[in-house]
């Protein structure tokens, strides 16, 4: 058996003294997407911070290619494209110097100037690549930053609500991508609300542990 | 994954591209740029009108106010160096960015110089003029400046990092930068005072050139670990 690109041993966290998952363990192979479900509150974008390395309030140990992760940080950088709550979109700049700014910290990405107006126009945005990204919409300024998907070649993709304020037929466009991506060998771990149509769907559930017990309350 | 079309860039452009970034932004928040200049114009151009129009009084305390002011004018737009970078989310791809944090730090700071200290330099002669400093203690002014204010905007950015994460950190920030600006003050105005009455002032210099190289080790890797301190909250 192959190592996972990424492997969760053991996760603990805890927040305002609150357990949000314990004792959780997954591996994400090449080629497989991963959703990550639960109620609002059960530490979905925690748990992809943990992964992302942003928060390091945690306990457990975390995997890249069968390495812990803080030892083979450069590597695990490289690889990463991480899609959080804030796009990371200035609004005094424009979709593209957005984005290659964007290339320029993250060494994977594309930077010709058509692969840029490309991606823009895969994300709904062409015409808008002169725009000062104040002007757009909060739904475009989020589709400035998931034009990053087409741009960069990283392996593992951390999405947390990839489709918030997209509208269906983007988001259809994001699914087929994400498809893509994973048959091409990278990774996905998303959360989402949304129902996903793809194939070879894996999914987490965080809020399993505390609806098992509320499930059984009724009874006693 | 490797394609040839993607940026495959040396610490230096990176550097240079973090740097013409920051610019462009000031550049296009221009009322940001312009009230830390006008703070320092009216807090010296205030001082005579409180204290004391008389030429010989102004002459003493010339140099401390000008450099007070510079002081205060620094740390009032210290806390917007990274605050709007933390509520986009850039900040988070920075962090996540394989590029060396410190560096990052570095060509921001050097930013927020040439948008407030330099322009700050480039105008204390006029104040200086304008609060009789004597003639012999004009190129002392500037050349502290020009030593000083980078190291205030190193030191600031210490606060900055550590208090980016909290909603009102302004205050704090004085709080916590203050103290770590006094021995800059006292040798920054000491010198001027020097050159005002025909001393050396090399000794001066030497010891603001030494807290300057100190700053540009220390305080970048001080400030990438206090960003990471206040992201992972």
């Amino acid at each position: 058996m192959s190592t996972p690109l990424l492997e969760a041993k053991q996760l603990f966290c805890e927040r305002d003294e609150r357990v949000l998952f314990e004792g959780l363990d997954f591996a994400l192979n090449a080629g497989e997407v991963l959703q990550v479900e639960g109620p609002n509150g059960s530490g979905k974008t925690t748990l992809l911070r943990i992964l992302s390395g942003l928060s390091s309030a945690f306990e457990g140990d975390i995997f890249f290619q069968g390495e812990p992760v803080s030892e083979v940080r450069d590597n695990f950088l490289q690889s990463l494209l991480y899609f959080g709550h804030l796009p990371g979109v200035k609004a005094t700049l424009t979709p593209e110097e957005n984005l290659r700014w964007y290339a320029a910290l993250h060494p994977e990405t594309d930077t010709m100037r058509e692969r840029i107006l490309e991606a823009l126009e895969n994300v709904g945005l062409f015409g808008y690549e002169d725009v000062p990204c104040h002007s757009l919409s909060a739904g475009q300024n989020r589709r400035v930053s998931l034009a990053r998907l087409y741009l960069s070649h990283a392996p593992l993709w951390i999405l947390d609500e990839p489709f918030t304020a997209i509208d269906k037929k983007g988001v259809a466009a994001k699914e087929a991508l994400i498809e893509k991506h994973a048959a091409a060998g990278g990774s996905v771990i998303l959360t989402t609300h949304h129902e996903l149509a793809i194939k070879n769907l894996r999914q987490v559930n965080l809020g399993r542990i505390e609806t098992a017990e509320l499930r059984e309350q009724p009874n006693d | 994954m490797t394609n040839s079309t993607t940026s495959d860039l040396g610490l230096g452009a990176v550097f240079w591209i973090t740097l013409k970034r920051d610019l462009l932004l000031a550049f296009r928040r221009r009322n940001d740029l312009v009230s830390p200049l006008v703070f320092f114009l009216m807090v010296a151009t205030l001082f005579p009108l409180g204290v004391s129009p008389e030429p010989k009084f102004l002459s003493e305390v010339a140099a401390g106010v000008v450099w007070v002011a510079a002081l205060l004018s620094t740390l009032l737009s210290m806390d917007g160096l990274f605050r709007t970078d933390f509520d986009d989310g850039s900040l988070e791809q920075m962090l996540l960015s394989p590029q060396p944090l410190a560096l990052l730090v570095v060509a921001k700071i050097c930013a927020h110089w040439m948008i407030s200290g330099l322009p700050l330099t480039i105008m204390s002669p006029l104040l200086a003029v304008m609060l009789f400093l004597p003639d012999g203690a004009m190129g002392a002014l500037v050349v502290t400046l020009l030593i000083g204010t980078p190291t205030l905007s190193l030191i600031g950015a210490i606060g900055a990092g550590l208090t980016v994460g909290l909603r009102k950190g302004g205050v704090l920030i004085t709080l916590l930068v203050l103290p770590l600006y006094i021995p800059v003050l006292i040798f920054g105005t000491g010198a001027v005072q020097a050159a005002a009455s025909g001393l050396p002032i090399n000794g001066y210099l030497a010891i603001l050139g030494a807290i300057l190289a100190l700053g540009v080790v220390l305080a970048p890797i001080a400030v990438a670990a206090a960003l990471r301190i206040s992201v992972s909250n």
